[in-house]
């Protein structure tokens, strides 16, 4: 089959995927949030496991989508889809990914020592505008289902959160 | 048991269907823009908990496409409790069903994170991390409301009172119930209803307000067996409408 004559590695996947992003985080790659799970290279046709964020995201469609479109600009034909088999957890967004949202404005969500949400992890986040972290969660449901609103007592202003999730 | 796990699986995708649907009703008329964006993101949370849940019976189970088992059944093939096809009605219903549904929700959940059928357990782990963001947000609107003038505190008991035997009707007993058991899959309704009423009693005591008596002749059974009350076939009609009009129509 002609379409397979060049093999393409996991870390060429993995690169093609850097340019693919979450429409509801602009500045962040599908990578970078760590919902790449599985790269299979070696598999006939490739095979790429996305991990979801929220189950009920409505963009998923549309990430499975662009992956599929980046992939094939390079030439790579790949099977994408999305499974629950990885939980994800704000814990696999990386450290850059942090501070990339926290320059978006968006603050970035605290790492979780455990499974559990306590008001104490909930509550330890910091103003992405003045960096004072005696700020409050004013509702857990922002404009997309990862955003949180806080208030920030020291520049009284109020700002988004990504929030945590165990 | 694989018909005693589709029963489960059912119930609950019922019940976040018919909630989500019910819940989405608020967008545009919410008390106030915080609580329009709080209802609207639960409402696609549950809708797309869902889908989740009606793509493991067709994936796993040999179960129609999530669309035809979401809106092409007949009204006595839906498995969901009649608590959650109840209009929204004022806002202090909403809330004290929101309260005292997603609480159990959480729980049965929180009882399937071993369950041997994998698919579902995945699902249980992944979703109670989402679900705990639905009751932070209930336990809180209910504790200021219960702490806030005369009025709303005697409203919101008013709602919890109502709400009451709807809510025990959650916890309805099928033949599916001692099956799963017995597997090891899902410990039960019995259970769930114990560990709810621990949890729920707690809170409501916190605020300040009455938990009504957990009598059980009371509770409004049915919906587990296909019997629902009258709210059910209008919501479903709707529901169906939108997939007639445009079949291609994102969920
Ligand atoms: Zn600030």
């Amino acid at each position: 089959m002609e379409t397979h004559t060049k093999n393409f590695t996991a870390e060429e996947i993995r690169s093609a995927l850097e340019q693919v992003k979450d429409p509801e985080i602009p500045v962040l790659s599908i990578v970078e949030m760590g919902m790449v799970s599985k790269i299979d290279a070696d598999a006939e046709v490739p095979v790429v496991v996305l991990t979801p964020t929220f189950v009920g995201c409505p963009a998923l469609n549309l990430i499975r989508q662009s992956a599929v479109e980046a992939l094939k600009e390079r030439g790579i034909h790949a099977e994408v889809k999305f499974d629950l088999s990885d939980k994800w957890t704000t814990n696999r967004l990386s450290p850059q990914a942090k501070e990339k949202l926290e320059k978006f404005g968006l603050a970035p969500p605290p790492y979780l020592s455990d499974e559990e949400l306590t008001e104490e992890q909930l509550n330890r986040v910091r103003c992405p505008h003045c960096h004072s972290t005696d700020t409050t969660l004013r509702t857990a449901f922002g404009s997309t289902l990862c955003r949180a609103i806080r208030f920030c007592f020291t520049c009284r202003q109020a700002f988004e959160q990504f929030k945590p999730v165990a | 048991m694989q018909n005693a796990l589709k029963e489960l699986i059912l119930q609950m995708a019922d019940d976040a269907l018919v909630l989500g649907h019910r819940n989405s009703e608020w967008t545009g008329i919410g008390p106030m823009l915080e609580e329009d964006l709080a209802f609207s993101s639960m409402a696609q949370d549950k809708i797309g908990h869902a889908l989740a849940l009606y793509t493991i019976l067709h994936e796993h189970m040999g179960e129609p496409d999530p669309d035809k088992l979401g809106f092409m059944r007949k009204e006595e093939e839906y498995r969901c409790c009649q608590f959650v096809e109840l209009p929204i009605g004022e806002y202090d219903f909403t809330l004290a069903r929101h309260f005292l549904y997603d609480h159990a929700e959480l729980i049965r959940y929180e009882m399937l994170v071993n369950c041997p059928f994998e698919p579902l357990a995945q699902m249980a782990r992944k979703v109670r991390g989402e679900l705990k963001y639905h009751v932070l947000h209930a336990d809180t609107f209910l504790r200021e409301l219960a702490r806030g003038t005369e009025e709303s505190k005697a409203r919101m008991q008013a709602a919890i009172r109502y709400a009451w035997p709807y809510a025990l009707g959650m916890f309805e007993i099928t033949d599916a119930d001692a099956q799963l058991a017995a597997a090891g899959a899902y410990a039960g309704e019995k259970e769930r209803r114990s560990r709810w009423l621990s949890t729920v009693s707690s809170i409501i005591n916190d605020a300040g307000l009455q938990v009504p008596e957990p009598d059980e002749a009371k509770a409004i059974y049915g919906g587990r067996k296909g019997y629902h009350s009258e709210y059910l076939k209008p919501l479903l009609d709707e529901m169906t409408e939108v997939v007639r009009l445009d079949p291609t129509a994102e969920w």
